[in-house]
């Protein structure tokens, strides 16, 4: 089901699900016979997405439980945990195992660690006097494919260990992932990345293709491969989204390609769970839409609907009405299940959008873009921290504030710290301080305390803004449109229709430049801007094919991924989509998992 | 000149004066394979034994590759397995094994009972799973293992009523297993592991005494016996066939019973071998010294002083082509190619003869090559199918170019130097991959990589792995520098696709040259193999470099712990300091694990900053006040020592605020506990206790503007909201009176909201009234204020219903446009 994308085939990225359904399905069968399994509580979405229960059921799973802290599970003998290698669960199942013990339950355990075993954890088993009754077993996890062009490792600990903690853990399993894309649809002949990430994640690829050798696939079905560090561009991620897709994250949360509608969005009882692919022809065409034009089309597409029941009554024979109940009636059936629930969802966003005084919010965020009217958004801001509005928004507010001004001053700094504090409690000290290494939230003065903070952030492997940056690139890069009344927002004309015209998110912008200059002459002067370093590399077009050096490049050449170190927001996925359609030029997206503007309170 | 059986010299030894082979234990392994001798005891008078044995490993040019002085056991029996590897067989059931150069490998025991009551014979056979070893003991029952690299003991049946010795018997393959074939005087019995015994009634002609020998053949399908009285039977092994029966009219048994490939079988007697063939025709030749035999797959090798022999049956297409006045068509080419040679025209003549057969005769002349041993009969063969070769248009050169190919190679490995007298049929059940892999064993190594890339095979299964021979036996001269053989190694290596540094490392460090085997692991590419033996050298902090350099985290960790736990910690902590992702890594682990331990890197690194931030997270986890306090001041005074005042203020208050909530706890018993300070207020607020509040308020210098908001969410929130005008009059408001407006609306109550609607600000009543559903008053004002923009925003919120009023703002703008 690989959709055509301007007459250019996107690659089959479903093969990547089956492989690692394949490779779960190896893992359960080891076990034989009845078997209960328990899952980290992360882990089971994304398991979802590559086998149901179904799946699991034929493969003799009896029962699934959550993994919890202290509490004994019934079940029977064999039991499969599948964890992320974290000490944390490794310890509730050596509890687990030793409660059974105590109580002298036999049983055979056995453990997957996903996307990867760490030895730490074998450790830890060992200590808790357990590592005798359990085999532990890694289960090599890569890209999951989303949507078709959606990829994503569903790693939602890379951007806090990496940018945050210095933790490199995860990087091979990114890099890893980026080898086993490339077994399966080819090397892919141009890489270009930024960001310190982006280095180290190609190199240990290429070290893996050393070990492993070259892939047997000759011919690349993907072209270019961007990759792009999330410390790059702290900025996007912060704004208000604004097209459908974005605002149904916003106020919902999207989790691995899973809506869970409130019941009153679904007018139901309980929460209804709902799936967003391109398979839902309903939303395939509204999510890309900027919501202003998206209750128009609905109320449209209803009309439409109407006429499409309509014509059971001008149903003139008994072969016709066969042909409508058994044709047309089950699509119209499922198009108006989906329909009720969108126009369900987008009442809701439009109630909470006046509740919340989305308006003066967006304002805000645009006049920060722009560098605007600064005071006004302090006493903005202190007046929604005191109302206790949404401890988030403030958050991200304040971050915007923050990065787009390249620091606040000291005065501001610390006066708004204690405010938000005050009102959301003591605890966020912490969060302001990971903030501040992550370099999101700095003060301008060269004080003694951010003396220091350089000197952590080194070692976060964050290189701290400065000011004046984020204006720079606005100019060189033109994110910033001068006048957002040119931006077309029902029929988009310009990537930054994503957020109203205001603002092209950077890393979209970066991905158009690089792939229009091939590489980074010519941006120099931009790249300065950003105290990342970057590389493109090129690799000789099949020079072991032979004969086809000379004819026209694979079709695939045309195919660009963009690989996100760190997440990326739906808007961003929406500009990009944008943008290949308009280059011509399909993009894959991956990531290490799904951001919205939650992120910063995740922290 | 050519009969049914040929004999030729492959080499003339070069032990020829010195060594006497009646006096030795004699073991040659077959396919060219070296030759090893012991001194037999059993044919020395007793006083005679007084010095230790010496075992000797000849090749098969008789050139002494190594000796072995033998100070174990008593040898029954010596042997080669099919690795080339020694077997010397005690009669106490061990079994030790040692390379060809002597160096002695494993040892392993054919069992308890063969331990106790020792071992009188015992035979060496290739089986199935590879070379096995059957013995028999003195209480007469037989053991066997399949496979020397493996050896699983497994007992035979027994044969029923066997009180002595049996008078002959071999073991044979038979459905894959191994079983042995026993004569008792004229009985035979098969046995096998299942514990069957079964007797075997082959067909002889005429009565028997006794079978005192037999031989099975190289692929144990067939076999030979012979009688008491000299009768030589020979036929299948399951001994239902006869193939033929031949009176030697001997009356003793011979000293060897050997097979000729499969084709003929040969007895030794003492001067005299003798050879039957299948068809009763029969050979005899004489020798005046003795000699050993050994059974080839295609023929016989014979070892004796001055030379050693090979003797088979002439092969078929050899005899058609070489037999004089043969008609065959490779006999016409060979012929024709001759008179070309030589410049006759008649050779013409003869190809025209076969022209039909040209075919036929091509492979015939490529087959014939392949038998003979000596390289000019192989040229002229070869000659002549290159000859047929050109009269054929559609002829594929595939056989002839690797007929070629291998001859070179087979000549290349029976040069004398090298003394692997392989003929092609043997090297085709060898396979090449087995003969590089002994021409390793012998140390050949550059012949081997010159054979692989004439073959051109695959790099990685041939010359790489023959270099990483190499380097494992070159690391083993321990007379050469280390410097010196890591050169060589690293150069002759290189990148080679295949080659583990870390393998050649390993024998390194078997070998004690810890240093070389650092230098070794230099060049090793995976970390994931490097890195656990610079552990196992105890170079730890190598280790940890290279772990950091890979970028694999899961190595880091796997050093970092076990430094942890070998290092003192102090130590420890100062080594990984300025490994900036193993401390970051550490310092992950900790957290998890040891928060003591993160204390203690803070406290040592005087990061006060991250010192204070644990203690703030670990004053959320303690269970009791006092240790919550305790954090949160230990936690102040780090930040106090950092400089970071403003970050110890925050935290003075925090102390504070919890202190209040604590006592408001105990006070009014409802929970404060690490609710915020604005929520604390709000809720005393809402409770009611002003004074508390005010107190608080001054306490902690909340500014006026706060103080209105809170009041005014709180009042309004408890619904108490006659208090909430109270306040609105207590003084004017700082924070203007639409939140007033605001949060009445937000309880839904528009008779409380509209109390303050004349007091808010002139800019903000148009929205206020729109908010509290005024539009009618909300337009009036938009209009005496002059806005448009208002006039639009309440439009905006007009609905069908209130149609009369969208005509008033449309007439008002209207008005205003005129104006």
């Amino acid at each position: 089901m690989a959709g055509t994308f301007s007459g250019v085939e996107l690659p089959e990225i479903l093969v990547l699900r089956q492989l690692a359904r394949d490779q779960l399905i190896f893992l359960y069968s080891q076990m034989t016979g009845r078997k209960d399994l328990v899952l980290d509580t992360q882990l089971m979405r994304p398991l979802d997405r590559l086998a149901g229960a179904a799946l699991l059921k034929e493969h003799g799973v009896d029962k699934i439980f959550k993994l919890e802290p202290g509490k004994s599970l019934a079940g029977c003998d064999q039991r499969i945990f599948i964890i992320r290698p974290q000490m944390q669960s490794v310890k509730m199942i050596a509890d687990q195992i030793n409660a059974d013990r105590s109580s002298n339950i036999k049983r055979a355990y056995r453990i997957l660690m996903a996307p990867r075993k760490i030895h730490a954890c074998d450790l830890i088993l060992e200590q808790e006097g357990v590592y005798g009754y359990v085999t532990t077993e890694e289960f090599q996890w890569d890209l999951i494919p989303l949507d078709k062009d959606i990829l994503s490792l569903e790693l939602p600990e890379f951007l806090p260990a990496f940018f945050l903690e210095n933790d490199q853990t995860w990087v091979h399993t990114v890099a890893r992932s980026l080898v086993t894309v490339q077994q399966v649809f080819g090397r892919i002949p141009n890489v270009y990345g930024v960001g310190k990430c982006a280095q180290m994640v190609e190199h240990m690829a290429e070290l893996m293709f050393s070990h492993v050798g070259e892939p047997q696939q000759v011919n690349s079905e993907i072209g270019s491969l961007v990759l792009v560090d999330r410390s790059v561009d702290y900025v996007t991620p912060l704004l208000s989204q604004v097209t459908y897709e974005g605002l149904l994250d916003d106020m919902f949360r999207i989790s691995c390609g899973y809506i869970e509608f409130p019941p009153a969005v679904s007018g139901k009882d309980t929460p209804t769970k709902m799936i967003l692919t391109c398979s839902d022809s309903v939303y395939e065409e509204i999510r890309n839409r900027h919501f202003s034009g998206v209750f128009s089309f609905l109320s449209g597409k209803a009309k439409e609907l109407q006429s499409g029941y309509d014509k059971r009554h001008d149903l003139k024979s008994v072969r016709d009405m066969k042909n409508f109940v058994s044709n047309d009636l089950r699509g119209l059936k499922s198009q108006h299940k989906s329909l009720t629930l969108h126009v369900g969802a987008c009442e809701f966003i439009t109630n909470q959008k006046t509740k919340s005084d989305f308006d003066q919010q967006l304002q805000a965020e645009h006049s920060l873009l722009e560098g605007t009217e600064l005071k006004e958004n302090i006493s903005y801001l202190e007046e929604i921290i005191n109302r206790q509005l949404n401890s988030t928004t403030c958050l991200r507010l304040l971050t915007l504030m923050s990065l787009t001004q390249g620091g606040l001053p000291a005065q501001v700094y610390k006066s708004l710290q204690t405010q938000y504090m005050h009102s959301f409690g003591f605890e966020h000290m912490l969060t302001f301080h990971n903030l501040r290494k992550l370099g999101m939230l700095t003060e301008v003065e060269q004080s003694q305390a951010s003396r220091n903070l350089g000197k952590m952030a080194a070692v976060a492997n964050v290189n701290l803004p400065k000011s004046g940056q984020f204006r720079n690139l606005c100019k060189k890069l033109h994110l910033v449109p001068k006048s957002a009344d040119d931006i077309n927002l029902r029929n988009p004309n310009d990537m930054s229709y994503v957020y109203s015209g205001a603002y092209t998110p950077l890393v979209c912008k970066l991905v158009e430049q690089i792939l229009s200059k091939e590489g980074f002459t010519g941006l120099e002067d931009i790249m300065r801007q950003i105290p990342s370093p970057h590389f493109a590399k090129h690799r000789a077009q099949s020079a072991r094919g032979g004969k086809h050096t000379s004819a026209a490049p694979s079709p695939g050449s045309r195919i660009v991924m963009v690989y996100f170190l760190g997440g990326c927001s739906h808007s961003e996925i929406t500009a990009l989509r944008f943008l290949g359609k308009q280059r011509g030029q399909p993009v894959n997206i991956s990531f290490n998992q799904s951001l919205n503007t939650y992120f910063s309170s995740r922290i | 000149m050519y009969h049914f059986s040929r004999k030729h010299e492959l080499y003339s030894m070069q032990w020829a004066d010195k060594v006497d082979l009646s006096k030795f234990i004699i073991a040659a392994a077959p396919y060219g394979g070296p030759i090893a001798l012991m001194r037999d005891d059993s044919k020395l008078q007793k006083s005679q034994i007084t010095t230790k044995p010496i075992i000797y490993v000849f090749n098969a040019v008789g050139a002494e590759i190594s000796a072995i002085r033998w100070n174990s056991g008593r040898v029954l029996k010596l042997a080669w397995s099919n690795c080339e590897d020694l077997l010397c067989i005690q009669n106490d059931g061990s079994v030790l094994v040692y390379d060809i150069f002597g160096s002695f490998k494993r040892t392993f025991s054919l069992g308890q009972e063969a331990k106790d009551v020792k071992i009188v014979e015992c035979q060496v056979f290739s089986s199935s799973q590879g070379t096995g070893i059957a013995v028999l003991t003195s209480s007469y029952r037989f053991f066997v293992i399949n496979n020397v690299e493996d050896p699983r003991i497994r007992r035979l049946a027994e044969v029923p009523g066997l009180n002595k010795p049996p008078s002959c018997w071999t073991m044979i393959n038979q459905d894959r297993q191994s079983r042995a074939l026993v004569a008792r005087d004229n009985e035979i019995y098969l046995l096998d592991h299942g514990g069957q015994c079964e007797q075997q009634f082959p067909r002889v002609s005429g009565e028997v005494v006794a079978y005192v020998e037999m031989a099975a053949s190289f692929n144990t399908r067939h076999i030979a016996l012979f009688t008491s009285n000299g009768l030589l039977w020979i036929g299948s092994a399951d001994l239902q066939k006869v193939y033929c029966e031949f009176n030697t009219k001997s009356p003793t048994r011979p000293q060897q019973l050997v097979w000729c490939g499969t084709g003929a079988v040969v007895g030794y007697w003492k001067n005299i071998l003798l050879m039957v063939g299948l068809d009763k025709d029969w050979v005899k030749y004489s020798y005046d010294t003795p000699i050993h035999m050994v059974a080839e797959v295609d023929g016989l090798r014979i070892i004796g002083h001055e030379s050693q022999e090979f003797l088979q049956k002439v092969p078929k297409v050899v005899e058609d082509i070489c037999k004089i006045g043969s008609m065959a068509p490779g006999a016409m080419l060979f012929e024709a190619s001759r008179l070309f040679q030589n410049g006759s025209q008649q050779a013409d003549e003869y190809i025209h003869m076969i022209r039909e057969k040209l075919n036929y005769a091509v492979e015939q002349c490529i087959e014939a090559a392949g038998r003979e041993w000596e390289p000019n009969v192989q040229k002229q063969m070869l000659k002549a199918a290159s000859f047929g070769k050109c009269f054929l248009t559609d002829y594929r050169p595939e056989v002839f170019y690797n007929m070629c190919q291998m001859l070179r190679v087979l000549n290349a490995v029976r040069d004398y130097k090298v003394s692997i007298p392989l003929t092609y049929m043997q090297l085709q059940n060898l396979t090449l991959d087995v003969l590089i892999d002994r021409l390793v064993v012998r140390r050949q190594y550059c012949l081997a990589i010159r054979i692989c890339n004439y073959l051109r095979m695959p790099e990685a299964e041939g010359a790489s792995r023959i270099l990483a021979h190499w380097a494992c036996y070159k690391v083993q001269q321990t007379n050469i520098e280390d410097e010196q053989i890591a050169r060589a190694i690293s150069q002759k290596l290189g990148d080679t696709p295949g080659v583990s540094y870390s393998e050649i490392a390993n024998r390194a460090i078997e070998c004690g040259r810890t240093e070389l085997a650092i230098r070794l692991l230099d060049y090793e590419a995976k970390a994931a193999e490097q890195v656990p033996l610079l552990m196992k050298m105890k170079r730890d902090q190598l280790a940890l470099t290279k772990a950091i350099e890979s970028g694999d985290t899961d190595l880091v960790y796997t050093v970092l712990l076990h430094l942890q736990d070998t290092m003192p910690h102090g130590e420890f902590l100062m080594a990984i300091r300025n490994m900036d992702a193993a401390h970051s890594l550490y310092i992950q682990y900790c957290r998890d694990t040891n928060k003591n331990i993160l204390q203690d890197i803070h406290y040592q690194e005087d990061n006060f900053f991250d010192g204070a931030n644990c203690k703030v997270i670990d004053s959320y986890e303690e269970e009791t006040m006092e240790a919550r306090f305790g954090c949160l001041t230990s936690a102040q005074e780090n930040f106090t020592k950092g400089k970071y005042e403003w970050a110890a203020k925050q935290t003075e208050e925090q102390i504070k605020l919890l202190r209040y909530q604590r006592r408001l706890e105990e006070e009014f018993s409802r929970a404060y506990l690490d609710l915020s300070l604005h929520e604390t207020m709000r809720k005393l607020i809402a409770e009611g206790n002003t004074k508390v509040v005010e107190q608080m308020r001054k306490e902690f210098k909340v500014p006026d503007r706060r103080f209105w908001w809170l009041k005014v969410i709180a009042f309004s929130e408890s619904g108490d909201f006659i208090e909430l005008e109270k306040f609105s009059k207590s003084k004017k408001s700082p924070i203007g009176y639409e939140p007033f407006v605001e949060e009445c609306m937000k309880q839904g109550n528009q008779t409380e909201a509209q109390k303050y609607l004349t007091r808010v600000s002139p800019e903000h009543r148009v929205q206020c009234y729109v908010r509290v559903g005024h539009l009618d008053q909300a337009a009036e004002i938009a209009f005496q204020q002059q806005s448009e923009d208002d006039l639009n925003y309440i439009l905006s919120k007009c609905t069908n219903t209130n149609r009369g009023l969208i005509e008033k703002i449309q007439g008002m703008k209207s008005q205003m446009t005129s104006k």
